[in-house]
């Protein structure tokens, strides 16, 4: 299985034909006469192989791509949770899968239904008052919510607003979004316990001050304690409160954003409700507003009309800030997150909370003899940031290292190098869904590893030993660019 | 409960490890926001019961498998061959995440490297990145790519771009303060020339016209701005490619090649572009390089434009590709391969053309643009309002073409179809059929 395979474009014979498809006899003089035979191309460089090359090819390739369905995924801040196939089913539903989102409303009120239902129950969770479902994944939700805090000032003259604070533990991800919208980035340190430091903030507020944008828990996975006061400050300061909701799933039915005083915040449908990472995609951002924020939802506005008793969707909103999708957002994605959402109800959503919680803190207790826990060892919530400074320092090894080596197990690494803050992090999040065997054989890896730095760093430094390929060499991908197969694009004169 | 794995027994030996009491000890939230009660949400469902209720749910919409249907404008209903669902929902790559760890990734980020080479080979461009969000925000990506890259701030977009894709761009451009200007293609000489970063235009437009775009091509560059095309790839079948006008960004939207209509979303955008803007193009990009032993494997490269490196300095904020869509695109692609794409195409060609002259024949029925070549979307002139006819059409088991009333104002008579390669003959009868029908009573009445 870890062969060298071809590219699709390698396996191509001239002549073979594919999977039987559509049949047109329409010869090239009667395209060109439709046409125009001045517009046709000359040459399409796509490859000729046989449906079942393609069956094998791509079976081939999974087996060199490993998922949460194959092993533990400790990926930190990602929440590898298991992907229930409730929700592929659902989502494949003809009724949902083949709408066309141009239908007269008429004829799509279950899917409208279903929107509205996931809104108001987004913004219940998170004890907001309005959601959209518009934003492709949590960056364009990011992008979405200071696109709305930025017409929102705009709106009340205080054009001067210019300026968003965030802090250097911040997903890279804050300062581009915020940048997007032509803000200026204010970053603050955290303080010595891996929060938010209030005095620092405090400088960093003024009237000039647009909005804080805050993870909570942040990135460190530690909860912020001052977290009413730090939203007190803000509003103090004529600023609004933005939260990363990347980290919800620590918070499902624990507490609320809504309660803590944010104004807004965006969730990652694909890590705390469960749908599918895809490899990196498709996601939703989902964006929930108090109602301050509510006039500048984009558009179209999903809602039940009081006057027809039907759901519509209303362009008719003055204040918003527009569209950002070419449609309503990602709908198959709304279908799974909703299908999971009913699947746990109230009790169900807490325990995601309970566990992950207890998951974490469990790892963090046991591993702590072994390696460095950031900001001492206090109590985090759904995960724990380890460093490996202490191997580095001693024997020569890593945070990167010991991640390779984690593959020789069969275990996916952690989020390396991030948080900035912490020197050699490794960020383990265990999610609710991976029960005390799977943490336990993990816990005796990484001390297994921890031993091995010590008696055999070579072993580490020249992992992964079992996966497809070792190492690559990412300068030379930089430097000797090849980022297509160059070889089907010879003698093409289209 | 729902998908835990601890047993109560497991939670308390684990608590007992932590050396704390209980959960609510361990819990580092303030006492004053932490919720007491549960939430107020719908009680959970066995799995059973869920399936039949939103099986229920979504049998009250009605779906283009119930009824033939003849939207386009922008989301097709091509054929999708069944090695796609096959394959593309192993759990190998439906429940990967972004490929971080390249040793344990080979498989995506060769497939991603494919379908980079898919859309240059479409295209005609010499790079492609692993893919945007949706051909709207890939236009506003591009839109701001000009921008930074000419040093100029007036987006030029011709009024022949898809309505929503406008509107997107418009929101994004509103946000970074930079001039939007909405115009028809014959009046470009009226803009400043020397603050124009790029001219945005279709091909086929949003009326399905088969665009020249030789003369604009050469107008925008000689104004020293750059030209961005978005397409249909599957028209790109047949049609040459955006390289052979000297497009500089091409962006188009790729559920059409292998991914479900789905209400919209999620959707696949792809973004291409010439070589000599390799450093300033947004979004994830996948490059063949070597491992330790000399063998070739794949990983993500050109990091130093993004987020997560360079923050706020980063090309763009985006961090997340469509990596599922872009998948099934790739087999989609490699399944039809040369031969089948152009049949894709030429079928659905023909099959317009020829609803196009059945409808024409109905009295007060014509071509909006009666000499303009088109691929699978034409506009036609109804002798009543489309609204009204979208509407009746419904009750006669069509769903039919998009009436332009709402994006146009001196086009409220007019409505444009879409009909690709999967509408049957029975299918196009029974949609002149009920034109006819319903334009014969709106004559009695």
């Amino acid at each position: 299985m870890t062969m060298l395979e071809p590219l699709i474009f390698e396996l191509s014979r001239e002549g073979r034909t594919g999977v039987n498809g559509p049949k047109c006899n329409l010869s090239d003089k009667e395209i060109g006469d439709l046409l125009g035979s001045a517009n046709l191309r000359s040459n399409l460089p796509l490859p000729e192989v046989s449906e079942l090359d393609v069956m094998r090819h791509f079976t081939h390739l999974s087996h060199k791509n490993y998922g949460i369905d194959l092993g533990f995924y400790p990926l930190g801040s990602c929440t590898m949770k298991y992907n229930p196939r409730i929700n592929e089913r659902t989502a494949a539903l003809p009724g949902f899968a083949s709408l066309h989102p141009l239908q007269p409303v008429e004829t799509v009120q279950g899917a409208l239904e279903l929107i509205v239902q996931l809104q108001d129950i987004l913004a219940t969770i998170c004890g907001m008052d309005a959601t959209t479902i518009q934003p492709s994944a949590g960056a364009h939700g990011e992008l979405l919510s200071m696109m709305m805090i930025k017409a929102y000032h705009a709106d009340r003259g205080e054009t001067g607003r210019n300026e968003v604070v965030i802090p250097d533990s911040a997903h890279g991800t804050n300062p581009a979004s915020a940048a997007r919208c032509g803000f200026k980035v204010r970053s603050i340190p955290s303080d010595s316990k891996g929060c938010t430091d209030l005095s620092a903030l405090k400088s960093a507020l003024g009237p000039k001050t647009a909005a804080l944008m805050l993870t909570n828990p942040n990135t460190v996975g530690l909860f912020e304690v001052d977290i009413v006061e730090i939203c007190k400050m803000v509003h103090e300061a004529g600023g609004l409160v933005y939260c990363d909701g990347a980290n919800m799933n620590a918070m499902l039915g624990l507490t609320r954003p809504g309660d803590m005083g944010f104004d807004v915040m965006h969730f990652n449908l694909h890590k705390t409700f469960s749908t599918p990472h895809g490899g990196g995609g498709p996601g939703c951002g989902a964006v929930s507003v108090k109602s301050c924020l509510e006039p500048y939802l984009p558009t179209p506005v999903v809602r039940l009309d009081g006057e027809n008793g039907g759901y519509i969707l209303d362009e008719n909103r003055p204040q918003s800030i527009g569209r950002i999708h070419s449609f309503y957002g990602a709908f198959l994605i709304a279908v799974r997150a909703y299908t999971y959402i009913r699947t746990l109800g109230p009790e169900g959503l807490r325990s995601v909370g309970e566990n992950a919680v207890i998951n974490a803190n469990y790892i963090r207790s046991r591993l702590s003899e072994y390696y460095d826990v950031a900001f001492g060892n206090q109590p985090c919530m759904h995960e724990v940031v380890i460093s490996a400074s202490k191997q580095k320092q001693q024997h020569g090894v890593r945070a990167l290292d010991i991640s390779k080596r984690l593959m020789d197990y069969g275990i996916h690494p952690p989020t390396n190098y991030f948080p900035l803050i912490v020197p050699e992090a490794l960020m383990i999040e265990p999610t609710e869904t991976e029960g005390k065997q799977t943490i336990d054989h993990f816990i005796d890896v990484m001390i297994k590893i921890a031993k091995e730095a010590e008696e055999d760093p070579e072993l580490l430094l020249t992992a992964p030993h079992i996966t497809p390929v070792s190492r690559l060499d990412e300068t030379m991908a930089v430097k000797n660019l090849d980022l297509r197969y160059e070889a089907i694009f010879k003698d093409t004169h289209s | 409960m729902g998908y835990v794995s601890n047993t109560d027994i497991d939670r308390k030996e684990m608590l007992a490890a932590i050396g704390t009491g209980s959960f609510s000890e361990l819990l580092p939230i303030p006492e004053d926001v932490r919720l007491h009660e549960l939430l107020d949400v719908p009680k959970s469902l066995d799995e059973n019961s869920l399936y039949r209720y939103l099986s229920k749910l979504s049998a009250r919409n009605i779906s283009m498998d119930d009824y033939p249907c003849f939207l386009g404008a922008g989301i097709y209903d091509h054929f999708r061959p069944a090695v796609i669902g096959a394959l593309a929902s192993r759990g190998e790559f439906c429940t990967a995440y972004t490929p971080y760890q390249p040793e344990m990734s080979q498989g995506m980020l060769q497939a991603i490297y494919e379908f980079q080479t898919f859309v240059c080979a479409l295209t005609g461009m010499d790079l492609s990145n692993a893919s945007m969000y949706d051909a709207a925000t890939g236009l506003a990506e591009a839109a701001l790519m000009s921008v930074s890259i000419t040093g100029r701030s007036t987006v030029v977009v011709l009024k022949n771009v898809h309505p929503h894709y406008r509107q997107v761009n418009q929101t994004y451009l509103n946000t970074t303060e930079d001039n939007y200007i909405e115009i028809d293609a014959e009046n470009l000489n009226d803009v400043d020339s020397s603050t124009v970063a790029c001219v945005i235009c279709q091909n086929p437009d949003f009326f399905g016209r088969v665009e020249d775009l030789a003369a604009i091509s050469e107008y925008t560059h000689r104004i020293g701005a750059m030209l961005v095309v978005s397409v249909d790839p599957v028209s790109l079948a047949l049609l040459k490619p955006p390289s052979d006008y000297d497009a500089d960004i091409v962006v188009g939207e790729g559920q059409s090649l292998g991914n479900a209509p789905a209400f919209g979303g999620p959707l696949l955008g792809f973004f291409a572009c010439k070589k000599k803007y390799v450093r300033s193009f947004p979004g994830r990009i996948v490059g063949a390089t070597q491992d330790l032993q000399g063998r070739r494997g794949y990983t993500m490269t050109l990091r130093t434009r993004e987020q997560d490196i360079r923050r706020e300095k980063a090309t763009s904020n985006i961090c997340t590709n469509q990596s599922l869509l872009a998948l099934c695109t790739t087999i989609h692609l490699s399944a039809l391969g040369k031969h089948g794409l152009r049949q894709v195409a030429a079928a659905s060609l023909l099959n317009a053309h020829n609803t196009a002259d059945a409808l024409c024949k109905i009295p007060g029925v014509s071509m909006k643009f009666p000499d303009q070549r088109y691929f699978k979307e034409f506009v036609l002139k109804l002798p009543i309002s489309p609204e009204k006819t979208s509407k009746l059409l419904v009750e006669l088991g069509v769903i039919g073409g998009l009436p332009l009333g709402k994006y146009y104002t001196d086009m409220s008579d007019c409505m444009l179809f879409c009909v690709t390669e999967t509408r049957s003959e029975e299918d196009i009868q029974l949609l002149v059929d009920s034109m006819r029908t319903i334009v014969d009573k709106e004559a009695r009445i």
